[in-house]
């Protein structure tokens, strides 16, 4: 019996020695891939068909799988070409004749044809695919109606192909912006046999874009997708400048959460981040300043005021709340991530654009205009609510302010949070009196930021309308003079500071981590990665 | 026996119907839908969405029509995400969930009645105290401490187990730790509670007067007896241990069916939502049922009617 | 920790050691010189010192004064949400206890079908449809913990029918609800203390589960779930904020603990005051 026993015991310790030393081994993580760069991702992508996503992370992916006509060069971000290898412009603007690279080729081996830029556009326009970022096509000549039902016929649409290698767009009105929008996953191309081999083309369930059936035109094409845990693109063999890509494959990890992706990157597991916690920047500052990448981005954080509920229908007295947010203050010791603070909407570093005076941090002015508006010290104000949708980062600016008003003004402001989605339907029913928000640039053009404040457009959701405004947009958008558009905008840009339906508080920054093994990485401020260019050199940098 | 588990199962059938019937209502009454987002999109582009995925409908239509497709078990395509069934999102997640679940359940079953028996064993002595205290603790420590905690020691300073992922063998021990704690803390409780009563009884003291030694007067008289309240708190257990993984499955970077629900709640993608919580409801019933046969395979006094 | 002595010792240093934290926490206006929302953004986060005695949080609010505050919210909710379970339980479990019969087996029934929802999932569910008010994240606790509450209770009421004096009073002809109220509710109270003691850790920790999910109590108002959430996300930069909050929280959980158990001894004879 005691024999049995002990013998049993010594079993249950060798298993368990076996078991524990399998473990460790497999601590020792994958034997990495030589040439295989390792992204974190932020969400779970919703989708990877080009028509049917509007996220940052799915557009991350989709630009390592696609290539639009033209793309830009990440430094300058003028426009380069890409699919086309040249393009004319005529009729001041309104014609663009695309000729497209003879080399590009479909991940299947078959050419990329003017047609395919067509039917893409089709299908992005179909009204019953309900695409949601199809208003970036509405430039293209006629597409609204059709996008809108109330053109049926998409031959009215100005997009032809001329022969299989011309293409022709004319468009509603010139639009400075168009070349450098084709970088942009709205304008992809997708291949009709493609989409049409697993389903009709205007349905949204389409499993079309899947490993195995999405073709693609650009540097990688979908390998593996095990959602929640990896989207594994490889190098397309048949890509136009195969030869250049460097990298065989990159991995996309979704990993949502901050604090894990940044445990991940540090145990050596990701080679890149797409975010970093933002305590751990002036960590990473210090003491691994190689690894921090902080770069200036087109992005405003801003408040937004109800401009209908008194007694914020009062210019004054959002001009005195905007004047009394030390932004500096919270840019320096409250989010301390080297962000700029804004005084006005439309970010620094956006092409041929000169911006007004902003709003400065003025006490003086500030209590002096709650004065004027009848509320001296905040006296017979009511308590204003504040709106901002769960998170750290934006609870912690919010205390801040809350402070700042209180101690500057008077003003007593109840803070009030929600989860993302009730926040949304809060600010579209103008259901509250300052709400947080922020606006990053889908292209970087001035007037992309101050459409947002047309009368009734739905990214409005302050209230507020201007017709002098209203005017100012429109007339830009119809203006060929370039310079004399950007003075449009700069004027458009005053009145609404002027009116102050909004509180600038700062300019994002681009902040993650990256390996230094890595390299090729040209820093701009759209945040967008030209994953062909990049490359691995491991071994010199080992931490 | 059969006639048990089948009258247990046939009662599942309405209760699975008050679970959909409740979750689709519920959902729906949440402020905000899924396709509202920061960038707003045009009217006319989410008219034709809602029309596709017949939102426009009367709520009644829209009822009836999803508990058809619920019958034939369909249980819809996500509003998120398309290019998926909500059906084929379940089957990809919820192995993940379930392996993580019998871990943290092996974590918890070793862990909690090994603790629980040594503990009985030598009631009052240091070991006892000392067990005690840490099955105390366990009870206090929330996992989102727990799993950080234990990340930061084994992987980021010892650098024995791997940060987060769900691969070989070793990403799978801080998770099953982190998720099998708080039960082990509440078997060890429970196990020494009833292994001492147990001890106590007449039959025990006949075992040991008999002149058996105590090791086999413990484990094989006294066990069985004691085991009966701990399998009757292991059908809420496992329930809570596959419903609960949400959260070590984030700080994990875990593919499972719990981040996959929370995100769905957050972002209002309906079909996704009702189908995990259908999936919870008909996964807990059948543990529960489980864990009543075996309480009733334990104790003879327990009939199944 | 805790150890020695009998049982109601330690049950009474349990209760001392509960009552000194929900003091120190009502208390914390009075006693206590900085305020919980009362910023120092210079000094942002800093170490335990003679002025901060816990140190700071990242917007330099005294952490002690933050404790305090998340404690009253913490208990609060704790208390609350038992208090609801408690209503409800014994409420379904003497009903259907003292009727028996077919009233019993339906009501016991429904316990038993509610018992296999997954009740944190509804609970989820539950506070994101209705937006996060702090009373209803109590009803939506109370409401998952009544079941247990509710067999314990029933149970008990159906050894004290049987028992001699309530009997008697049947036969003095008394109306059931008063028999309920009057002689059988009392009697209970021993089993459902113990077991509510038991309840409030519980509680206060699936709140501290939904502050992980961002789902509980809103700021300014910050509980020691939402401190210990915080906590652990700067927890190697400022190991303070963690420390402190986990500690406390802990202790508080294992003294409600301790203190059910040794309630329970001491009311259950068949043990012994071990």
């Amino acid at each position: 019996m005691r024999l049995l026993r002990s013998f049993i015991a010594y079993g249950v310790i060798v298993q368990l020695g076996l078991v524990t030393s399998v473990w460790l081994q497999g601590c020792a993580g994958q034997p990495s891939e030589p040439n295989v760069l390792l992204a974190g991702n932020g969400t779970e992508p919703a989708a990877l068909d080009p028509h049917l996503v509007s996220g940052v992370s799915e557009h991350r992916i989709l630009s390592a799988l696609f290539e639009g006509l033209a793309t830009m060069d990440p430094g300058s971000l003028e426009p380069e070409p890409a699919a086309a290898s040249r393009w004319e412009i005529s009729d001041g603007g309104l014609v663009y004749r695309f000729y497209l690279d003879p080399d590009a080729r479909w991940s299947d081996g078959t050419p990329v044809k003017a047609e395919d830029f067509v039917y893409a556009w089709r299908r992005m326009l179909t009204p019953a695919l309900g695409a949601e970022y199809a208003y970036m096509l509405h430039c293209l000549a006629g597409a609204r109606d059709f996008n809108e039902g109330r053109a049926a016929d998409f031959s009215a649409v100005g997009a032809r192909a001329l022969s299989d290698d011309v293409l022709e767009v004319r468009l509603e009105h010139p639009t400075p912006y168009f070349l450098r929008m084709q970088s942009h996953f709205a304008w992809y191309p997708v291949k009709r046999e493609a989409i049409e081999a697993s389903g009709r083309m205007d349905d949204r369930n389409n499993p079309w874009a899947r490993p195995g059936t999405l073709v693609s035109n650009g540097p990688f094409r979908l390998a593996v997708w095990q959602p929640n845990d990896q989207i594994r693109v490889e190098r397309n063999p048949f890509y136009r400048r195969a030869d250049k890509v460097r990298l065989n494959a990159i991995v996309f990890y979704p990993v949502d959460n901050q604090q894990t992706e940044e445990r991940l990157f540090r145990a050596g597991l990701l080679d890149m981040t797409s975010t970093i916690p933002r305590h751990k920047i002036p960590v990473y500052r210090q003491r691994m300043p190689d690894r921090l990448q902080s770069h200036p981005y087109l992005g405003t954080y801003f408040y937004r005021f109800n401009v209908t509920r008194p007694p914020l229908d009062d210019p004054r007295v959002r001009r005195a709340l905007v004047m009394a947010l030390d932004r500096r203050e919270l840019v320096d010791h409250v989010l301390k991530g080297g962000e700029t603070p804004a005084d006005r909407l439309v970010p620094d570093g956006m092409a041929d654009y000169q911006p007004p005076a902003g709003i400065p941090f003025d006490p003086e002015s500030a209590r002096r205009l709650l004065s004027e508006a009848g509320y001296p010290g905040g006296k017979g104000m009511r308590e204003l609510d504040l709106l901002f949708n769960t998170s750290e980062a934006h609870r912690l600016i919010a205390e801040a302010a809350q402070r700042m008003w209180r101690e500057t003004l008077g003003v007593r402001v109840v803070l009030r949070n929600q989860d993302w989605k009730v926040y949304l339907a809060s600010m579209d029913t103008l259901d509250y009196d300052i709400a947080r928000s922020s606006w990053i640039a889908d292209v970087p053009d001035a007037v992309n930021f101050l459409e947002c404040f047309l009368t009734g457009v739905g990214n409005n959701r302050t209230g507020w309308s201007s017709p002098e405004y209203d005017r100012l947009i429109r007339d830009a958008y119809k203006e060929p003079d370039a310079a004399f558009r950007m003075k449009l905008l700069a004027r458009a840009e005053e009145l609404l500071l002027e009116a102050a339906p909004i509180a600038p508080v700062y300019f994002y920054r681009w902040t993650f981590l990256m390996n230094p093994a890595v390299r090729g990485l040209v820093p701009n401020p759209l945040g967008f990665i030209c994953w062909a260019d990049l490359w691995l050199e491991r071994g010199e940098s080992a931490p | 026996m059969i006639r048990y588990v089948l009258k247990r199962v046939a009662e599942l059938v309405p209760v699975l119907w008050a679970v959909i019937t409740i979750a689709f209502f519920l959902a729906r009454l949440a402020p905000g839908g899924p396709f509202d987002a920061e960038r707003k999109a045009p009217p006319e582009a989410l008219r034709q969405i809602e029309a596709y995925y017949k939102l426009d409908q009367p709520l009644w239509k829209q009822y009836a029509s999803y508990l058809g497709g619920v019958v034939r078990g369909d249980f819809g395509p996500s509003f998120r995400k398309p290019g998926r069934t909500v059906t084929e999102w379940i089957l990809l997640r919820l192995p993940v969930s379930l392996e993580l679940g019998i871990y943290g359940l092996c974590v918890a079953l070793v862990l909690g009645l090994a603790g629980g028996l040594a503990a009985a064993l030598r009631p009052d002595s240091i070991l006892d105290r000392t067990l005690n205290f840490a099955s105390l603790l366990g009870i206090c420590l929330p996992a989102f401490l727990l799993g950080p905690l234990l990340v930061l020691v084994f992987s980021l300073w010892l650098g024995w187990l791997p940060v987060a992922g769900w691969s070989t063998p070793a990403h799978k021990v801080l998770p099953s730790l982190t998720l099998g704690a708080l039960y082990a803390a509440y078997l060890a409780r429970l196990t020494r509670g009833s292994m001492l009563e147990v001890l106590g009884q007449d039959f025990i003291r006949a075992a040991r007067a008999r002149g058996l030694s105590e090791a086999r007067v413990a484990l094989v008289h006294a066990l069985p007896g004691a085991m009966v309240p701990v399998s009757a708190f292991l059908g809420p257990a496992i329930a809570g241990l596959f419903t609960g993984s949400f959260v070590v499955e984030t700080i994990f970077f875990i593919p499972g069916l719990g981040r996959e629900f929370v995100e769905a709640a957050f972002n209002r993608d309906y079909t996704m939502v009702i189908g995990t919580v259908v999936v919870y409801a008909a996964l807990v019933a059948a543990l529960n049922l489980a864990a009543d046969l075996v309480t009733a395979w334990l104790d003879p006094r327990i009939r199944l009617e | 920790m805790i150890r020695g002595g009998t049982t109601a010792t330690r049950a009474k240093r349990h209760a001392a050691m509960l009552a000194a934290v929900a003091g120190v926490c009502v208390l914390g206006p009075w006693i206590w010189p900085y305020a919980p929302d009362a910023q120092d953004t210079l000094l942002g986060a800093s170490a335990p010192s003679w002025r901060h005695w816990l140190g700071t949080d990242l917007l330099g609010r005294d952490l002690l004064a933050r404790l305090m505050e998340g404690g009253r919210v913490s208990i609060g909710v704790g208390l609350a949400a038992t208090a609801v379970s408690l209503v409800i339980g014994v409420a379904w479990g003497t009903i259907a206890g003292y009727a028996g019969g077919r009233t019993d087996r339906l009501m016991m029934r429904l316990v038993d079908v509610l018992y296999a929802l997954p009740f944190t999932v509804f609970v989820i569910v539950l506070t994101v449809v209705f937006g996060r008010s702090l009373l209803l994240l109590f009803v939506a606790i109370g409401a998952v913990e009544w079941l247990t509450m509710a067999r314990i209770v029933r149970a008990q009421t159906l050894s004290l029918k049987q028992s001699p004096f309530v009997e008697a009073v049947v036969l003095m002809g008394l109306s059931p609800l008063r028999i309920l109220y009057r002689h059988v509710v009392p009697n209970l109270l021993g089993p459902v203390i113990v077991y509510a003691t038991l309840t409030v850790p519980r509680v206060m920790l699936l709140e501290a589960f939904m502050s992980f999910l961002g789902l509980g109590v809103q700021p300014p108002m910050s509980s020691w779930g939402t401190l210990i959430r915080d906590g652990v996300e700067v927890m190697e930069e400022f190991p303070w904020l963690l420390l402190s909050p986990a500690v406390i929280f802990a202790m508080t959980l294992y003294s409600l603990n301790a203190l059910g158990d040794a309630l329970r001894d001491l009311l259950d004879p068949s043990e012994g005051g071990r």
